[in-house]
């Protein structure tokens, strides 16, 4: 259990069977009067926020989260599997709640699937990097005057992004999966 | 710098600078407030007891910069330890020590002009905006500050018990920006030290000083009445018992006091608020010298 002298930013607590990160996080007393912690949280399941303010006597349930390490094994619709790499369970999440993290995803990826009460998969975190096969660029054109520092290229997942031109089809190249930005060309 | 410019400011006008005792077997049972315990001590949460026994022995003008400890209480504007100004004076009442804040500001402010929250010899500049120091300062009451901002009446507020909530999100986040202001007159039930109004006892003679929504200084009409002063004490002692489920004692020795005190006006003023104001910093934990994070080796190597 925690009280509300415990809230703090970054905190993860659970309200109503829903677990909620505390974004921010503001201390008051009047004077004579009695401590307020005006909370602002985020459910992390539907990402709605909302502001509240507690006293010093309410208190909160730890949220029951855990991170377990899967591969992902395929998506079919709008669903996304992933197996769990010690006891071989699957799960699937949906397209939503993956969001721009499609973007990297490829074929026995591991990445850290978070849960919620022990069986609901509600988030996953990426590598920090990935490395992903360029599958659609325009040729480099060798003194290519045009005056132009980048060019869009497509990777494997069908994501579009920013690359310097020497970047041709069949290359590998390295993403920041927090940006979504182009890092460095790899070499196998 | 500043603790000399306020120490100067009270030399003359001919206070004197007394100096108590930070551990006492006794305090003022105050609700909200948690005392740390020292073996079988209490570190003070304000210098008041002490002081109203110095005044009951016929000492006039009295003021005090000390270190005062709070339990429980951390944020832009709390620290566990901070420090207080507090200072009384014989025969004055709460209106005479408005007067007396607004000549304390403006004297600092002309001092301390080329410090970064304060733009020209009577102004203090806090995000962006001016706010004029020339007297006198707005005044409003805390009916008022409800009506003006709550949307809810005191009365109701406190009858509902939200009255806390309405003042910290809705009413102070307005006060004290054009300049100063003092929200005074206070439900009697939130202040236990302070003498209650003649022409109506619901409220008492309590008034706070808001510069640009941060609450400063708490001063008030002391109450010189024991026995009445017994019967509230009484009551914040249950509410104590009630929210905490311990019991706190009677301060007798301030009660046996109060007999000798004459009428007498208190007030308590932040420090490190003040110097946050003045030096234009967002927090005091920016302008204290150290807090308990400078003590924690293993973070500052990070």
């Amino acid at each position: 259990m925690f009280s509300a002298s415990d809230l703090r930013k970054g905190l993860k607590i659970q309200l109503e069977g829903e677990p909620y990160i505390v974004t921010e996080f503001q201390f008051s007393k009047p004077g004579k009067g009695q401590a307020l912690y005006r909370t602002k949280m985020r459910n992390m399941i539907s990402g709605n926020q909302f502001t509240q303010t507690y006293r010093s006597n309410d208190k909160f349930e730890k949220a029951d989260l855990e991170e377990r390490t899967m591969q992902f094994l395929y998506s079919q619709d709008d669903d996304f599997h992933f197996m769990d790499t010690t006891s071989y369970e699957q799960i699937f999440l949906t397209r939503e709640q993956l969001g721009d993290n499609i973007n990297f995803l490829i074929d026995n990826m591991e990445v850290q699937v978070l849960f919620f009460d022990g069986t609901r998969p509600i988030d996953v975190s990426m590598p920090m990097f990935v490395n992903l096969e360029v599958t659609i660029a325009d040729p480099w054109v060798k003194g290519d005057t045009s005056g132009s520092d980048t060019k869009p290229v497509t990777v494997e997942t069908g994501y579009v992004l920013q690359v310097p031109p020497f970047v041709e089809a069949g290359d590998k190249i390295q993403i920041d999966t927090r940006s979504g930005e182009y890092m460095t060309r790899v070499k196998e | 710098m500043l603790l000399q410019a306020l120490r100067s400011f009270f030399y003359t006008r001919q206070y004197l600078e007394v100096d108590t005792p930070l551990r006492l077997p006794v305090i003022i049972p105050e609700s909200h407030i948690q005392p740390f315990v020292s073996e079988e001590c209490f570190l003070q949460t304000s210098p008041e007891l002490c002081m109203k026994l110095l005044l009951a022995e016929g000492n006039s003008k009295i003021f005090q910069i000390c270190h005062c400890f709070r339990k429980e209480e951390h944020g832009g504007l709390h620290q566990g330890e901070f420090t207080m100004l507090e200072w009384y004076q014989a025969g004055w009442n709460y209106y005479d020590l408005m007067g007396e804040c607004e000549e304390l500001l403006c004297e600092l402010v002309q001092l301390f002009q080329n410090w970064s929250g304060v733009s020209t010899a009577t102004n203090i500049l806090r995000q962006g905006k001016t706010i004029s120091l020339k007297p006198p300062w707005q005044k409003m009451t805390v009916t008022e500050a409800f009506q003006q901002f709550g949307g809810v009446s005191a009365f109701q507020a406190m009858e509902e018990d939200c009255f806390d909530e309405i003042l910290v999100e809705k009413i102070e986040p307005n006060l004290g920006w054009d300049c100063p202001l003092f929200l005074y007159d206070y439900p009697a039930q939130l202040a236990s030290l302070a003498r209650k109004k003649t022409d109506n006892p619901t409220l008492a003679e309590r008034f706070e000083l808001y510069i640009a929504g941060i609450e400063l200084a708490n001063g008030f009409s002391e109450l010189i009445d024991a026995e009445e002063q017994a019967d509230r004490f009484a009551e914040e002692i249950s509410m104590i018992k009630k929210a905490n489920g311990y019991k706190v004692s009677m301060p007798d020795v301030l009660l046996r006091s109060l007999g000798k005190m004459t009428e007498t006006a208190g007030i308590a003023l932040g420090v490190d608020r003040l110097l946050m104001l003045l030096s234009g910093r967002a927090s005091i934990e920016e302008v204290v010298s150290f807090t308990a994070d400078d003590f924690n080796v293993e973070r500052s190597l990070q």
